[in-house]
């Protein structure tokens, strides 16, 4: 177990984590938006964590500019989903649920 | 009973099921369609299950599957070439299939199966 | 380990199935279809189906979703709770599942190298096709070269089927009166991040589907899934930037020469090879040593069938959103 593998285990778990977490806020949280950011999360540094692992795990090698590419086309083509998604529930009228004034 | 051997099997069985369970249980159209859909996908399953062999890689020869010094074992290409005509007839079909939902929508004002047999039965 | 991702999946799918025939929201169905379609491509290339698992993420999940919701759109998004318990329908099922899982106690188990669907064929196509047909992936040079007919037939298939679609919903806009203006669209000022994403993206997606198109001789790829590719370039073109705009870049003429020019490129490759001594669809006479043949039969005809996909599957598109804006 070389610390090239040692590295890519811990970059999996941690991935797989954050992924389980955006899965779970996208079960648990109130509404929409606050979903959308759960969901977010997965999108973003769960899916470059478990990319950077496979990256370290294949070298300098074809696959690894592949995955870098992936990893860039995911970045940005999920965030803007993510923004047509917001953008449009706003403009068709869905209030996000604000928090409560604090009572003194 | 070789469960263990089988599972890939009773999975694809599952699922085929439930498609077909959507098609015959539900009066709406896109709903048929869409379990329709289920149902063609889960025996693409059953296919590729059939074409692989444990121990094998995809049957595509690069320079590193060549040089091992045992033979390589490549998977059924077979089962890939049906499954690929099979894929993309399904996409056409469903195409169809919606196309004419949308007329009869417009026809009869409704894609419920029931309303479109009494409104039918009343004309 | 291969065993469990195996697992994991499935029963993945199978929730998803389930999930599925208890909505009732269309739209979450459909959305639900679109992640049953990109599970099963995971389970496809844990099979080593690349090629499959390539054309199922993006027919499935791609033209398959749009298709479904351009329909929702045009007619209700519920469904309606049927009024009796579906016990009959439950019954039938369960007896032929029954029925399928003793027919399945006598396949081979999962796996085998020995499973008579290995013995007969494909040794030939797997050991020959480096050497008579040439390119490295077989699942290519088998659907171009020794099933070339069943591609040709489903070419076939995919243009009939755009004729349907335009026989059913119509191809191009209606006349409108004079006097009535159209609708103003949003204007694009309001979309400025997803148009200047899109402009960022929508040339790499078109290259990416011309090298698919050209690479499916070395690895997964070929006709079908860069048509495809190419056709959701087009459409996302179109969402971003109106569907107006997108039909002075593809009009629907050009659409309607290119979905024909591909099968009659199919087609005509074949009457070449009969017309140079051959049979129909035997490379082996289009060039003077028969590998070269190969390659330029199989390029030619993946040519054919990934112009024609293209072409239909944009040609859906349209005939569904012009007929939701005629009739709105």
């Amino acid at each position: 177990m070389t610390i090239l593998d040692i590295t890519t285990a811990l970059c999996l778990t941690a991935g797989c984590f954050l992924g389980i977490t955006g899965g779970f806020g996208i079960y648990r949280l109130p509404d929409f938006y606050t979903r959308l950011h759960a969901s977010s999360v997965t999108d973003s540094a769960c899916a470059f964590l478990i990319l950077f692992g496979l990256m370290l795990q294949s070298g300098f090698t074809l696959a690894t500019v592949k995955l870098c590419f992936i990893f860039f086309f995911l970045v940005l083509s999920s965030t803007t989903a993510t923004h047509a998604l917001a953008k449009t529930a706003r403009s068709r009228g869905l209030e996000p649920l604000l928090g409560r004034e604090d009572k003194r | 009973m070789n469960w263990v051997g089988h599972y890939n099997y009773w999975g694809a069985i599952f699922l085929m099921m439930s498609g077909f369970y959507v098609v015959i249980s539900r009066g709406n159209l896109i709903k048929k369609l869409i379990g329709l859909n289920i149902f063609s996908t889960s025996v693409f399953l059953l296919y590729i299950t059939m074409g692989k062999i444990k121990g094998a890689t995809a049957p595509i020869l690069t320079e590193a599957s060549q040089l091992t010094a045992s033979p390589q074992i490549y998977s059924n290409p077979l089962p890939h070439v049906l499954i690929l005509t099979a894929i993309v007839v399904g996409v056409a079909t469903t195409a169809v299939g919606l196309a004419l939902t949308v007329r009869i929508n417009e026809r009869y004002g409704t894609i419920e199966e029931d309303e479109i047999r009494a409104k039918d039965d009343s004309l | 380990m291969e065993t469990t991702i195996d697992i994991v999946l499935l029963t993945f799918l199978c929730i998803t199935a389930i999930a599925i025939i208890y909505i009732r929201k269309l739209f979450c169905g459909i959305m639900l279809l679109g992640i049953f379609s990109l599970l099963s491509a995971c389970l496809f290339v844990t099979m080593d189906a690349v090629d499959v698992a390539f054309t199922e993420a993006a027919v499935g999940t791609g033209i398959s979703t749009i298709l479904l919701l351009g329909a929702m759109g045009q007619t209700n998004a519920h469904e309606k709770r049927p009024p009796y318990q579906p016990l009959i329908a439950l019954l039938v099922v369960l007896v032929t599942g029954s029925v399928l899982v003793y027919g399945t106690m006598d396949l081979p188990v999962f796996g085998t190298p020995d499973a008579p669907i290995h013995l007969h064929v494909a040794p030939r196509y797997i050991q020959q096709s480096p050497i008579e047909v040439g390119p490295p992936n077989m699942v290519t040079s088998v659907l171009a070269s020794y099933r070339g007919f069943d591609t040709l037939g489903e070419t076939a298939v995919i243009f009939t089927a755009g004729i349907a679609l335009v026989a059913l919903l119509g191809s191009s806009q209606k006349k409108r009166p004079p006097c009535a203006s159209p609708p103003q669209p949003a204007t694009l000022h309001d979309h400025l991040i997803l148009r200047i994403v899109g402009k960022m993206f929508i040339p790499l997606i078109l290259l990416f589907a011309l090298y698919v198109q050209f690479h499916g001789d070395y690895g997964p790829g070929g006709g079908f899934q860069a048509g495809v590719i190419f056709a959701s370039g087009i459409i996302l073109y179109s969402l971003i930037f109106g569907l107006n705009t997108a039909m002075r870049v593809v009009s629907p003429k050009a659409l309607r020469l290119l979905g024909s020019l591909g099968v009659l490129l199919f087609g005509g490759v074949g009457l070449l090879c009969i017309a140079l001594g051959g049979n129909f669809l035997d490379y082996n006479t289009l060039a003077a040593r028969p590998v070269d043949g190969q390659h330029l039969g199989i390029f030619l005809i993946e040519l054919g069938v990934g112009t024609t996909v293209f072409a239909i599957m944009v040609m859906m598109f349209y005939a569904f959103s012009l007929r939701g804006r005629n009739t709105s």
